[in-house]
């Protein structure tokens, strides 16, 4: 081991050993962050989720289209006034994630429902018209979420998301 | 590795560990109280480093195969597109393709080493057999490694190694079937490839397990060649062999950084940027470097059987080396006879190299022939003969003896030695890239070349220009998103102005609703269209000959710049490849042919094409694209521009690679030097 002659300067010694030591680290902490680096998205996965633009002209009231944006399934609803009066009738407070039906939708636009098609509990895609409240029903493990897309029973802790998008004009939307 | 250790931790966890699993006694037994020989000099490092590069190249490659596909169609442009997209693809390629060539240097310099200070006699033979086996496994690995980027050169090297088992009498052609997975090589090739070149970079690591246990059981051999004797003769291995492997290290990955940030394509061959083509073969099949010397043995040996024979035996005999040579000595610094034959031996090897390099034609054959036999005389008349008639100089008692007599010398001759063989092999590789019949491209002042050389924004965006206007009527650039034109370190646009641009073009999309192909306009994210749907149309139109992609085509093209400019661009870092050239076929048609030269139909003649008949029409004339900013416009100017643009897009993060690669410099000097001055200062007691 080292044959510490502490005649000779001990304090200088183990200042470079100090120095050597931390540039050893510095250099290989600073050398592992390309390895991390690559795991994220590459330019052209990023460049791919560029926004989208959706055409609402052919759904017809009651139905709903599933577009994909950044590989995730986007449900576009044309809720029926039916649809959108239980969705208001609920009284927010008695909700497990407790959000107004307004805030999930674009005013003056109330009519159509966009979210993402993603269970919050474990991932899973809910079915549309489906389940007790007339909104999406997750088969996995039996998530029930309403015409608003909020979660009314089962184990998800969530509501389904709503991914940013905007209105271009009354029949087009631009996801992202 | 040397039995039981009476190791104890402290710790009472790891106590329990220890007493269940001896891992720690087993490390610290080997790698820290170790006695390793005093007196080994910096050549002993190489082993250390080797290590090294192991780890790196399969941390690396494992990364890789994350981001590569293994498909005939898709492999070329994963590689390409991995090097453009992914956060650091063009560093972990880099390294992983450098870091091959890095590899064999290290394990020529081992096996040198070896040779010269005959580690493998006595009781070392298990030990040099396993190191045999490795070089092997590596070259097997590297052959196979450079078949995957599915380039010209991938796709010919793999036919031609694997033809090399259709020598086999009778069973021969089922063999190569077998290989092949079809009746040509084709992507179960490539699929099968891949998953080797996987799988052996672990055989090799398990091999070094067993050569590193081989070597701590039979004990370090050392530059004298003397057992140790007594504790006087030997230094614990931590911290004094750990941190003089960590500078050997630390040196050694400057050399590597260099080729890394600076010099990528320097060791690599532009055909290999142009994507497989099975139905043409590049005038010069040329192995890596390090596979040339067996190369140049194959191909002096006229026959077919005898030859791939007499390639695989140059291997296998270094594995009867401990019973050719049986001298007792085992040193060559002892041995006055063995150490001059020891350098011929080198300069054979290093001849050979460059031969394998050569066409195989005139003198080249001859010479290759003369020094086959010079190769195998070494290990089969040599060797033995020396160790029965040279009379050895007396070797030191022990190795404290030893240290006190020591003397620096052979350290600086083989130093000299290693610098005129890498001259050498890299001499040997630009000749393969010499053309024939194309006058050498006159040179030009880049703003890119040299270690802090950036693109010149105003040429990307004027050369960008010329290839939309003249260029992309015949050729693509397929690998080219329209969002790279608003990277950085490219031409420099603003999102906006690459949105104006892309949705000047119409891009074919689709299938609809309506299960119909429609046109749009260009987002940023799509690549430049194409000016042909396939090869067969662009052939076609072309009579006969498809314009290239030009997205690689700055590196897919090169030249031999000759003695000595192959080693002055090695520092000077002028130009990656070919846009010397580029530039110059541009500015290279004349109508009038020269005397004794005849152009075919339908040809042009070029003077810097080779063999000067080229099937494109003089692309550009003065005058015929205007630029905003003022710059001339003329030929000149616009061969420049767009060459420089083309650099681009084969370099696109050349800016970033440099800037990075400054910084690491600076670093790893800083660090090599406190790596120095700390294993003084562990040393300082021991010499
Ligand atoms: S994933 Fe939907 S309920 Fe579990």
């Amino acid at each position: 081991m080292t044959t510490a002659s502490s005649a000779d300067h001990p304090t200088r010694r183990d200042f470079l050993f100090v120095a050597t030591g931390a540039a050893a680290a510095v250099g290989g902490a600073a050398a592992l962050w390309p390895f991390i680096s690559q795991m994220n998205p590459d330019a052209s996965t990023i460049a791919a989720g560029a926004p989208i633009e959706v055409d609402l002209s052919p759904v017809a009231e009651g139905q709903d289209i599933k577009v994909f944006w950044r590989g995730k399934p986007i449900y576009i609803s044309h809720r029926t006034k039916k649809q959108i009066d239980e969705a208001r009738a609920v009284p927010v407070a008695s909700l497990p994630d407790p959000q107004s039906d307004e805030a999930r939708v674009k005013s003056g636009h109330d009519q159509w429902l966009v979210v993402i098609g993603i269970c919050t509990h474990l991932g899973c895609i809910p079915i549309a018209h489906e389940g007790n409240y007339d909104g999406f029903f997750c088969p996995c493990h039996g998530s029930q979420y309403d015409s608003s897309g909020r979660i009314r029973q089962g184990p998800a802790p969530a509501n389904l998301a709503v991914p940013p998008y905007t209105f271009v004009s009354d029949t087009k939307i631009q996801i992202g | 590795m040397s039995g039981p250790s009476d190791y104890q931790p402290s710790n009472p966890a790891l106590q329990w560990i220890e007493r269940r699993l001896p891992i720690m006694g087993l490390v610290h037994s080997s790698f820290v109280v170790y006695p390793t020989p005093r007196n080994l000099n910096y050549w002993w490092t190489f082993g250390a480093i080797l290590s090294f590069m192991l780890g790196m190249q399969i941390l690396t490659g494992v990364i890789l195969a994350m981001h590569y596909t293994p498909h005939a169609d898709l492999a070329f442009k994963s590689v390409e597109l991995l090097v453009r997209d992914v956060n650091y693809g063009w560093l972990l390629r880099n390294m992983h393709a450098c870091g091959a060539s890095m590899f064999f240097f290290a394990v020529y310099v081992h096996m040198l080493r070896g040779l010269y200070y005959g580690s493998y006699k006595e009781p070392r033979e298990v030990l040099w057999i396993l190191g045999v086996i490795i070089y092997l496994l590596m070259m097997a690995t590297g052959f196979m490694g450079y078949v995957l980027p599915w380039g010209q050169m991938s796709f010919w090297g793999a036919t031609v190694i694997t033809n090399l088992f259709s020598a086999i009498p009778y069973v021969g052609e089922s063999i190569v079937t077998l290989l092949w997975g079809g009746y040509s090589v084709g992507n179960p090739t490539l699929n099968r490839f891949f998953s080797l070149h996987y799988l052996l970079p672990f055989l090799i690591a398990g091999v070094v397990v067993l050569h590193v246990w081989a070597l701590h059981v039979a004990g370090q051999n050392n530059p004298d060649g003397v057992e140790p004797k007594t504790e006087k003769d030997t230094v614990p291995f931590t911290p004094h062999a750990t941190i003089k492997d960590g500078f050997g290290v630390a040196c050694f990955l400057l050399l590597y950084a260099w080729f890394i940030f600076y010099m990528p394509n320097y060791l690599g061959d532009a055909d290999n940027y142009i994507p497989a083509n099975p139905g043409v073969t590049p005038p010069h099949i040329v192995p890596e470097w390090y596979y040339l010397p067996f190369y140049a043995i194959l191909r002096s040996i006229p026959n077919k059987l005898a030859g791939v024979i007499g390639m695989f035996s140059a291997i296998i005999i270094l594995c009867f080396l401990p019973w050719l040579d049986s001298a007792r000595t085992r040193s060559s610094k002892y041995r006055p006879l063995a150490k001059q034959f020891f350098w011929i031996f080198v300069a054979v090897c290093i001849l050979l190299g460059y031969l394998g390099a050569q066409p195989p034609e005139g003198i080249y054959v001859i010479a290759g022939r003369v020094l086959t036999v010079c190769y195998f005389a070494y290990f089969l008349i040599v060797l033995p003969l020396l160790s029965r008639i040279e009379k050895p100089r007396p070797v030191p008692n022990s190795i404290s003896e030893a240290i006190l007599a020591k003397s620096g010398k052979a350290v600086a001759s083989i130093a000299v030695a290693l610098v005129a063989a890498g001259a050498l092999f890299l001499g040997s590789l630009q000749d393969a890239r010499a053309e024939e019949g194309g006058t050498k491209p006159p040179g030009n002042s880049w703003s890119f070349a040299g270690p802090f050389g950036k693109y010149d924004r105003g040429a990307l965006q004027r050369g960008l220009k010329v290839y939309k206007e003249v260029c992309s009527n015949c050729h693509g650039l397929s690998l080219i998103a329209f969002r790279n034109l608003g990277d950085p370190g490219g031409p420099g646009y603003s999102t906006a102005q690459v949105a104006a641009f892309a949705s000047d073009y119409k891009i074919k999309d689709g299938p609809n609703d309506q299960g119909e192909m429609f046109e749009r306009p260009g987002r940023a994210a799509d690549y430049f269209p194409s000016p042909f749907p396939n090869e067969q149309a662009a052939r076609a139109a072309n009579g006969g000959a498809a314009p290239p992609d030009l997205s690689l085509i700055t590196k897919a093209r090169s030249y031999g710049r000759g003695f000595p400019m192959f080693l002055i661009d090695f520092f000077s870092q002028y130009q990656e490849q070919g846009p010397d050239y580029v530039a110059a076929v541009l500015q290279g048609f004349e109508d009038k042919v020269p005397e004794g030269v005849t152009i075919p139909e339908g040809s042009y003649y070029n003077k810097y094409f080779p063999g000067h008949a080229i099937k494109m029409p003089k692309p550009l004339s003065d005058g015929q694209v205007t630029f905003d900013d003022g710059s001339p416009t003329t030929v000149a100017q616009y061969a420049k521009d767009v060459t420089t643009f083309l650099m681009w897009t084969a370099e696109p993060h050349m800016e970033a690679r440099k800037r990075l690669g400054f910084q690491v410099f600076i670093f790893l000097i800083i660090f090599a030097f406190l790596m120095y001055f700390t294993k003084k200062k562990v040393w300082a007691d021991s010499h």
